[in-house]
């Protein structure tokens, strides 16, 4: 709220000389990668909103077929899951410095995004094994669209990945790596939820 | 305190030494605002020559064999779409964010100087990839500006081969430069201010970029979102928004997709867009006027709240572009009444820009001319949008000149009027040297003129109904012979126009060749890119230490200052009054 405080003040007013005015200490926490991450997950929440939208809308029109919903997919979230939860696991164990948890937590976190990407692939393949093609009706290729964005945005989050993890395996200190891993645990746990929301829309439509 | 070491970057202290590290892969923000600014200006100019080759179809059908109907399209559809994003978007944000935001918060670059570089050449491959469609077979899309399908995918539009795939592609990766670009932007006008320089006291010119910004990085994903379900439309045979049709005697393999919801889409980020333009625009016209009004922004409080709002009402006007397309008479109601409500805050800007130049001590420069010049075409392009807000008057007039009118008052020329105020304000700044003020002089009074001669009677002509879009106008009874005249007048107008934007282009590069040098503080503006240590800044801005703020950005005419301005970093104690008596500002 001390953004709302702050455009009630009267910056015309005769102010004085202290330049250490209130409302313009910003606390630690507040790294400008934290800001830009935020407003990067909002701009890609924006972009799978405005998908979602448009699913409903489309939805309505009379040639949509709903298609069946493959198993697959509750093991990939779980898989997605348990990655979430060994990040947040990691960045406490960073909180604690402890140098071989990081190395471990890193690289499982890492392998389980890759097995949840492989088992993506394999829910594409199963469907479209089973004739749902990417163009044969407006559902399969929302499916199909709204997957795979998904999973570009977990290959990009795994580029990031690649290069903390590359750090931490090559002795970096834990401080020194501390907030990249923390991103990372913000952005994987960030796309659980967008990957529970599209689950949620595949499964009830 | 975190946020000083955050503007005070120490590392930005040490100077590129290579002539690639300098003014190639540069990571300084100036440096990057010009690339951006040159990119764009050139891409404009590409633009402009398509206007003028438009024109003289339009103005003398039949003479040019040359144009033929599919030409013209793609004329129309690359002006457009040049103009409105790779232009006035790139330039705005790119151009004078980039430049501005660092020098006029008193940090010593962008928070993420890589990240920036890496927008620009983004963008750069972008407007390679946009120009490239004017060289492959078929050449550019036809579509029209807003790319609606069916047409824009679908055989016998001009470019639907492949011109409108580059199309869609280059919007993608302006988006991803855009996006790049704009999350800096935010995080430094946030986290890297210096001291002193609360919210409140930044110049407008930085809210104006900021909020645009914000708006940017919120709908810019919906035209992305559109672009990529089109692109699965024409590659790979899905039906988003393509219906079930027949086309040239064929019935194509799509089913009931929805024409409509792309247009809800493309114009829920189009509305926005407007203001991704203006918004920077009324920003960099606020400082403009003040500075060469010598009095303080009028209701500065209030200019930074009609940002905010403007920015938050701009998300929920989109569908004023689509009453022709159809919808709820509920919807309709709905749109005209937030549309109008638009209105009211950009109406308390009009307002105190006319009254901050009421009884300013007023230099008419060649910047303050084109700012007063933005006021008249931005008042005029206002009230015919009161006009067109209406369901019920914008039915009739939507698919005739009046419309082009209207968003050439308001988003073309108005904004391009504060570009080149702009543009001429900060040019001593940028290259340390002055531009010659009667080639200004002439360019502004024939840009001016000229884009009268060439918008008003378009009005005109949206009345008697002539209608947009058409490459040539054919024998209609509604239309008079009077009405041909006024076509060809207008097209020798715009000739005019274009011809005298070479002036501009000359006085720059001469300027900066052989121009004067330049006082640091030519204007004696108030801001801190004025109170640099080095003309034109150099790496880092700021020399040894950040400059610390003490007051807003518009303590101009002070009454008992010997000075007529107070630049915002010089203490009070050390700003000299004609009494000797202390300095304690405006008093109420």
């Amino acid at each position: 709220m001390s953004f709302l405080k702050s455009i009630f003040e009267k910056p015309w007013d005769y102010q004085g000389d202290d330049p250490n005015l209130s409302g313009q200490e910003i606390g630690e926490s507040l790294h400008p990668k934290r800001i830009a991450l935020r407003m990067f997950l909002a701009v890609i929440f924006v972009v799978f909103m405005l998908f979602i939208v448009a699913y409903f809308i489309r939805m309505e029109l009379e040639d949509w077929r709903p298609m069946p919903e493959s198993n697959l997919l509750w093991v990939n979230t779980g898989l997605l899951f348990i990655c979430s939860v060994i990040m947040q696991w990691t960045r406490g164990a960073v909180h604690k410095g402890l140098q071989n948890p990081v190395k471990y937590g890193m690289v499982a976190s890492g392998v389980i995004t890759l097995a949840f990407v492989y088992g993506q692939l394999s829910a594409w393949e199963e469907m479209n094994n089973a004739g749902y093609y990417l163009a044969s009706n407006p559902a399969n290729s929302f499916f199909y669209v709204l997957t795979g964005l998904h999973g570009l945005h977990i290959l990009g989050g795994l580029w990031v990945w690649t290069r903390a993890t590359f750090k931490v395996l090559s002795g970096a200190e834990v401080k020194a790596i501390r907030l990249s891993i923390e991103l990372c645990s913000v952005y994987w746990h960030f796309l659980l939820l967008v990957w529970l929301g599209i689950f949620a829309l595949l499964s009830y439509t | 305190m975190s946020y000083i070491p955050i503007a005070d970057q120490t590392d930005e202290m040490h100077d590129p030494h290579t002539f690639i590290a300098k003014y190639v892969w540069s990571q300084d923000h100036k440096v990057i605002a010009i690339q951006y600014g040159t990119v764009a200006v050139a891409v404009g100019l590409v633009a402009l020559v398509l206007s003028a080759l438009m024109r003289l179809q339009l103005g003398f059908p039949d003479s040019f064999a040359f144009i033929d109907p599919a030409e013209y399209y793609q004329y129309v559809t690359m002006h457009g779409m040049i103009m409105v994003v790779y232009l006035l978007t790139a330039l705005f944000l790119g151009g004078f964010g980039n430049y501005l935001i660092p020098l006029q918060i008193g940090a010593r670059d962008m928070v993420f100087p890589f990240l920036n570089m890496l927008s620009f050449w983004f963008y750069l491959v972008s407007v390679i990839i946009l120009m490239a469609s004017f060289f492959i077979p078929g050449g550019p899309t036809g579509a029209g500006w807003t790319l609606y399908p069916p047409q824009a995918i679908t055989a016998g539009t001009p470019g639907a081969d492949g011109g409108i795939m580059l199309m869609l592609a280059s919007l993608a990766v302006f988006i991803i430069a855009f996006t790049m670009g704009g999350l800096n932007y935010v995080t430094t006008v946030l986290q890297a201010r210096t001291h002193g320089m609360t919210l409140m006291r930044m110049p407008l010119s930085v809210w104006g970029i900021f909020v645009a910004t914000i708006l940017g990085l919120f709908a810019f994903p919906a035209l992305f979102v559109s672009a990529v379900m089109m692109t699965f439309d024409n590659m790979l045979g899905t039906s988003f928004f393509m219906p079930a049709m027949v086309s040239l005697g064929e019935t194509l393999d799509h089913t009931g997709g929805g024409p409509v919801l792309f247009q809800h889409l493309f114009w829920f980020f189009g509305h926005p867009e407007v203001y991704i333009v203006a918004l920077p625009a009324f920003g960099l016209v606020s400082d403009v006027l003040s500075c060469h009004a010598r009095k303080n922004i009028f209701g500065y409080r209030m200019m930074v709240w009609a940002i905010v709002a403007i920015g938050g009402l701009s998300f929920i006007v989109w569908a004023h572009h689509m009453y022709v397309s159809g919808m709820n008479p509920y919807f309709g109601f709905f749109f005209a009444f937030t549309t109008l409500i638009i209105a009211v805050p950009t109406a308390i800007k009009v307002y105190n820009w006319v009254l901050t130049l009421w009884e300013g001590n007023i230099r008419l420069t060649v910047p303050m001319l084109f700012a007063c010049g933005f006021i008249f075409t931005f008042v005029h392009g206002g009230l015919t949008g009161i006009f067109l807000g209406n369901v019920t008057v914008d039915l009739p007039l939507s698919d005739t000149y009046f419309v082009i009118a209207h968003f050439h008052m308001v988003m073309g020329v108005s904004p391009v009027m504060v570009l080149f105020a702009a543009l001429y304000h900060w040019f001593p700044k940028m290259s340390g040297k002055m531009f010659n003020v009667t080639l200004g002089k002439i360019h502004f009074w024939a840009t001016f003129f000229g884009t009268y001669a060439i918008y008003l009677p378009m009005h005109y002509l949206g009345f008697l109904g002539v209608p947009r879009r058409y490459y040539s106008m054919g024998t209609t009874d509604f239309i008079p012979e009077s009405a041909n005249t006024l076509n060809a007048n207008i097209t020798m107008a715009a000739i005019w126009v274009a011809v005298f934007q070479l002036v501009f282009i000359f006085n720059m590069i001469w300027s900066v060749w052989r121009g004067k040098k330049s006082d640091p503080n030519p204007w004696e503006a108030t801001t801190l890119e004025w109170q640099t240590p080095d003309n034109p800044p150099c790496h880092g801005n700021w020399g040894a230490e950040l400059p610390t703020v003490y007051r807003w950005a518009y303590e101009y005419s002070v009454p008992g200052v010997v000075d007529d301005f107070v630049p915002q970093n010089i203490p009070a104690k050390d700003v000299k009054t004609v009494d000797g008596s202390p300095y304690i500002g405006h008093e109420d």
